[in-house]
């Protein structure tokens, strides 16, 4: 197993070989990578591969069984408040209140990642929830809640966006503006990690790096 | 692993460390954001309130209907009764005190978030107190009266209640904290938070028993306040790291 080939002297986060057991299954072994500024890197594989559990170890929600996550060269543990700082992770849930309405969700979670929650309407019109601000969340659809929690994309300063299937329950056209981001965000020096089983549209294979997760060759990195 | 090799030009760098400048991290707005956050979830979800204070309120007023309404045993044992009934009522709130935003994934999203865990938490233990101990203390005298309370003990009630329901909201987080990620943790929290909870009742109690003597009973008191403080300073540590084990 090598590591992606380096570009600039500091990734902005790297995996140092990463063994990640569940359940008494090895997900990966020894998995190490780097990621620099202006990646979009798509981790691949079948369900029950260990991508959650990727993303999860390299945001520093799980521990690796083995190894260990930098940022900047230096341990996530060791710098956590930066680190965390300059990462936006998105999970599976949404993280969305249904008591708090459209707009009180995406305010508190703007703020509470430190970002300024001023212009909530207008990144809620981008995600195509306007005239939805002061619905309670409860009342609004699957699809929305992500939307809801996505809205937060549109005013992170965070350079690294970990993202566990952002595509999940989202239409067409908001794919296909949520990729017109993520083209941006790497554009300003950001990097993208995401899983998606979806075919990205507009962002061309060749941006797109690939991990792809697969127990089934016996731990081998395709 | 090999890679495709990617074709983005990192044209521009990464914008200059924006933790110094767009980023705002007061420790007093972080907690009040927290703080306004859960209040406004509980006002809006009114069984959060309603029910341990249903619960106490039912509790009390049964015991004379058992018992009798012979008054001296009534007064007798009135400390008990109220104490058990609002340490038995924080119990029964204590789930959710993390479990709906474990649920729904906001718990992950805090724990990421560049704030120190133990100030949020802090924030969402202070609006459970707020929530659930607060309308005890309010209501507790009220009750007092149905059980014959000696008239001495009113001040003591008070007293043990306010320093005291603090202490079962802190110590009950850690619990909650640990069982958050089970998914039938509600046996296995009692277990762990009761016998945590029995230092307070036994001073609380005797400190009411003593106030119906007519004797000073600063001495409990203040061993309940060296409860508080101590678990008002190591609690949220130690829920913040049980957290961050429960989701790992």
């Amino acid at each position: 197993m090598n590591t992606l080939p380096k570009h600039s002297p500091t990734p902005l986060i790297s995996g140092v070989k990463l063994t990640c057991i569940r359940e008494e299954r090895l997900l990966f072994d020894e998995l190490s990578l780097e990621i620099n500024a202006g990646d979009i890197v798509q981790v691949e594989g079948p369900n029950g591969s260990g991508k959650t559990s990727l993303l999860r170890i390299l945001s520093g929600l799980s521990q690796p069984y083995d190894g260990q996550v930098q940022y900047k060269n230096q341990v996530i543990s060791r710098c956590r408040e930066e680190f965390q700082q300059n990462l936006l992770y998105f999970g599976h849930l949404s993280g969305v209140k249904g008591e708090m309405t459209a707009e009180e969700n995406l305010k508190f979670n703007l703020a509470l990642h430190g970002n300024e929650a001023d212009d909530t309407l207008a990144y809620l019109a981008k995600v195509n929830l306007l005239g939805f601000e002061d619905s309670l969340a409860s009342h609004l659809s699957a699809g929305q809640h992500r939307r809801i929690a996505l809205a937060r994309l549109y005013q992170s300063n965070a350079p690294i966006w970990i993202l566990d299937e952002p595509f999940t329950a989202i239409d067409k056209q908001g794919v296909a503006s949520l990729e017109q981001l993520f083209l941006q965000h790497v554009k300003n020096g950001g990097c993208v990690i995401l899983t998606t089983h979806q075919d990205l549209i507009s962002i061309k294979p060749e941006q797109v790096k690939k991990i792809v997760l697969d127990y089934s060759c016996d731990g081998a990195f395709a | 692993m090999t890679t495709k090799a990617p074709s983005v030009d990192v044209t521009e760098t990464l914008p200059s460390n924006p933790s110094k400048d767009a980023r705002q991290l007061s420790y007093r707005s972080a907690f009040m954001l927290v703080l306004k956050r859960d209040l406004t979830i509980a006002m809006r979800h009114k069984d959060d309130i309603i029910n341990p204070l249903l619960f106490f309120v039912i509790v009390i007023t049964l015991f004379p209907l058992g018992i009798g309404p012979e008054a001296q045993t009534l007064s007798r044992i009135a400390p008990g009764i109220i104490w058990v009934a609002a340490l038995l009522a924080t119990l029964l709130s204590l789930d959710r005190l993390f479990k709906s935003d474990h649920l729904d994934g906001s718990l992950e999203q805090m724990l990421l978030s560049p704030h120190p865990i133990f100030l949020l938490v802090l924030a969402k233990i202070f609006a459970h107190w707020l929530i659930t101990g607060l309308p005890l203390i309010i209501i507790a005298p009220l009750l007092a009266v149905l059980l014959h309370l000696d008239e001495n003990s009113y001040g003591a009630l008070v007293f043990t209640l306010l320093l005291g329901t603090p202490v079962l909201s802190l110590l009950g987080a850690v619990g909650v904290a640990l069982t958050v990620g089970i998914k039938k943790g509600g046996v296995l929290l009692s277990l762990l938070v009761l016998p945590l909870y029995i230092p307070v009742l036994i001073f609380a109690t005797s400190a009411i028993d003593t106030a119906a003597l007519g004797l000073p009973y600063s001495g409990q008191l203040a061993i309940i306040a060296a409860l508080f403080f101590g678990s008002l300073s190591l609690a949220p540590f130690a829920v913040g790291a049980a957290l961050k084990v429960s989701t790992n």
